[in-house]
């Protein structure tokens, strides 16, 4: 297993393959649905303009995320009403809903990690070369095992999300996943799909179409 | 009436919390088939160390628990409106005990009500009335990423050659195991339901999901497509989170309805491998759990 340390710089996105194990430690946000919506229609495209406290979340968020991991991520949290936050379960969702927002977000704020199953698409896996940045997956639904390497809750952002959707600030250790795309452009989530569809054009006897992702 | 939400309460904190038997039976199997050191095998050990951590903190298995579905069979006598109210209180009180995360979020505001209750059909309630004079409460916790893998069929399917027949049947639940790669948290369980309205093919591909990983379909047709399809959906390789391996699917529970004239639906629910349902028997005063 490779040991990474938060922040990341481009270099050690580059040293990593497709298929490698990592153990992250360090300073990693939350992000799902409606923080992506967010982030992209508040910042990027400006097509809504800032409200409330946005500004100010989004000037917290900057440093956080420069060579930062987002994990794509609805925790159960506990200590709500005390503001103890603890974090009792919490692993990844799935990715490919992000896949219309998350290389414009990733080259936006220089961050080198996204952590979330299921893989994402073609954007996104060419953006991971020219950001750089790599796709983690972590184990889905391994949850109290995954919330057990979030050591603190450090701060929450957007919390009028909801407690899934809102912008967790954590600090992990050794937190598991696989490297599954990579800064070269390679896929473990395209080679399975390729690889299936075969298999699956043999069973039902048809002509294999393109996967979806390509 | 007695008041249940006590007993409710237990009985999702044991289904958000602890695997049942067979399915953890069936990942240790699955385990066992994997390459060691493989990515798959990888996967396996953590899903098999997370369950038993969960179990024993009495923590969530999974942090998306899902959208609560009941099923409830009581005796005649008993209010319908009584028991959804003693089960909204308990799925407040479990989301309060962090056994539920808050997942009922209104779909126009986008608003968390932060307790997992929304409309009258969050959480999702079925009652029937039965014969005896025991109440059973089935609960099924299904995650979002599994059910947004979920696929209805509507045959003859031409771009799969699936005619109106078990044969059109196999064709389109294997491409629904294809589409939904690892995103459903594979090795997955699929629960497919032949024949219906819309509607009603959804709730029955849902409610098969309660059978045991173990058992066999009365019917030897269907018993025979039950195997055949978990077989076949194996040698896809996606294997577990889609990382390629031999297992992608657990197991296969058909069930089938009638259906109008005009109509052929086939309806796959995907169930991630945190296949997570129990039972709840109450008879009398006496309360146990399956």
């Amino acid at each position: 297993m490779k040991s990474l340390t938060l922040p990341l710089q481009p270099q050690d996105v580059l040293d990593l393959r497709v298929g490698d194990p990592v153990g992250l430690s360090g300073v990693m946000i939350t992000a799902r649905d409606a923080a992506h919506k967010w982030m992209v229609e508040t910042f990027l495209q400006k097509t809504r303009p800032p409200q409330g406290d946005d500004q100010a979340c989004y000037e917290a968020l900057k440093p956080i995320l420069r060579g930062g991991a987002i994990y794509h991520c609805g925790p159960v949290v506990a200590g709500l009403d005390s503001l103890d936050y603890r974090f009792v379960a919490a692993g990844p969702t799935t990715s490919t809903r992000e896949e219309p927002y998350q290389a414009e977000v990733m080259a936006h704020f220089q961050a080198r990690a996204v952590i979330g199953k299921g893989g994402m698409g073609q954007h996104t896996l060419a953006a991971c070369q020219t950001v750089p940045f790599i796709y983690l997956h972590a184990i889905g639904g391994a949850a109290a095992l995954i919330a057990r390497t979030v050591t603190r809750v450090l701060s929450v952002y957007k919390l009028e999300f909801g407690v899934p959707e809102a912008m967790w600030v954590v600090e992990v250790k050794d937190f598991p996943a696989v490297v599954t795309m990579d800064a070269h452009g390679s896929s473990l989530h395209s080679e399975v799909e390729a690889r299936s569809m075969e298999a699956l054009a043999r069973l039902i006897d048809l002509e294999p179409r393109t996967p979806k992702s390509a | 009436m007695q008041n249940l939400t006590e007993h409710f309460v237990e009985l999702i904190r044991r289904t958000s919390t602890d695997l049942p038997a067979d399915v953890e039976e069936a990942l240790r199997a699955a385990r066992e088939r994997e390459t060691p050191g493989s990515p798959a095998r990888r996967a396996l050990d953590a899903i098999l160390e997370n369950v038993e951590l969960a179990r024993r903190t009495a923590t969530p298995i999974c942090q998306d628990t899902g959208t609560p579905l009941f099923f409830i069979h009581h005796p005649a006598g008993w209010s319908t409106r009584q028991l959804r109210e003693h089960i909204r209180g308990a799925v407040a009180e479990a989301t309060a005990r962090s056994y539920l995360r808050p997942n009922a979020v209104d779909s126009l505001s986008g608003r968390n009500s932060g307790n997992n209750l929304g409309d009258p059909s969050f959480p999702t309630l079925h009652f029937e009335e039965t014969e005896g004079e025991a109440l059973t409460a089935d609960l099924i916790l299904k995650g979002g990423g599994c059910e947004n893998v979920g696929a209805q069929y509507a045959l003859p399917h031409s771009g799969l050659r699936a005619g109106r027949d078990l044969e059109g049947v196999r064709r389109v639940v294997l491409d629904a195991v294809h589409q939904a790669q690892g995103q459903g948290c594979a090795p997955g369980v699929l629960g497919v339901a032949i024949g219906g309205d819309r509607g009603s093919s959804y709730l029955a591909s849902k409610e098969v999901l309660l059978r045991r990983l173990d058992d066999t379909h009365p019917e030897p047709e269907l018993a025979a497509l039950e195997s055949r399809l978990t077989e076949q959906a194996n040698q896809l390789g996606i294997g577990p989170m889609g990382f390629g391996g031999e297992t992608t699917v657990l197991g296969t529970k058909l069930t089938h309805r009638h259906r109008l004239p005009a109509s052929f639906f086939v309806s796959v629910s995907y169930m991630c491998w945190a296949n997570r349902r129990r039972r709840m028997t109450i008879l009398h005063d006496q309360v146990s759990y399956g």
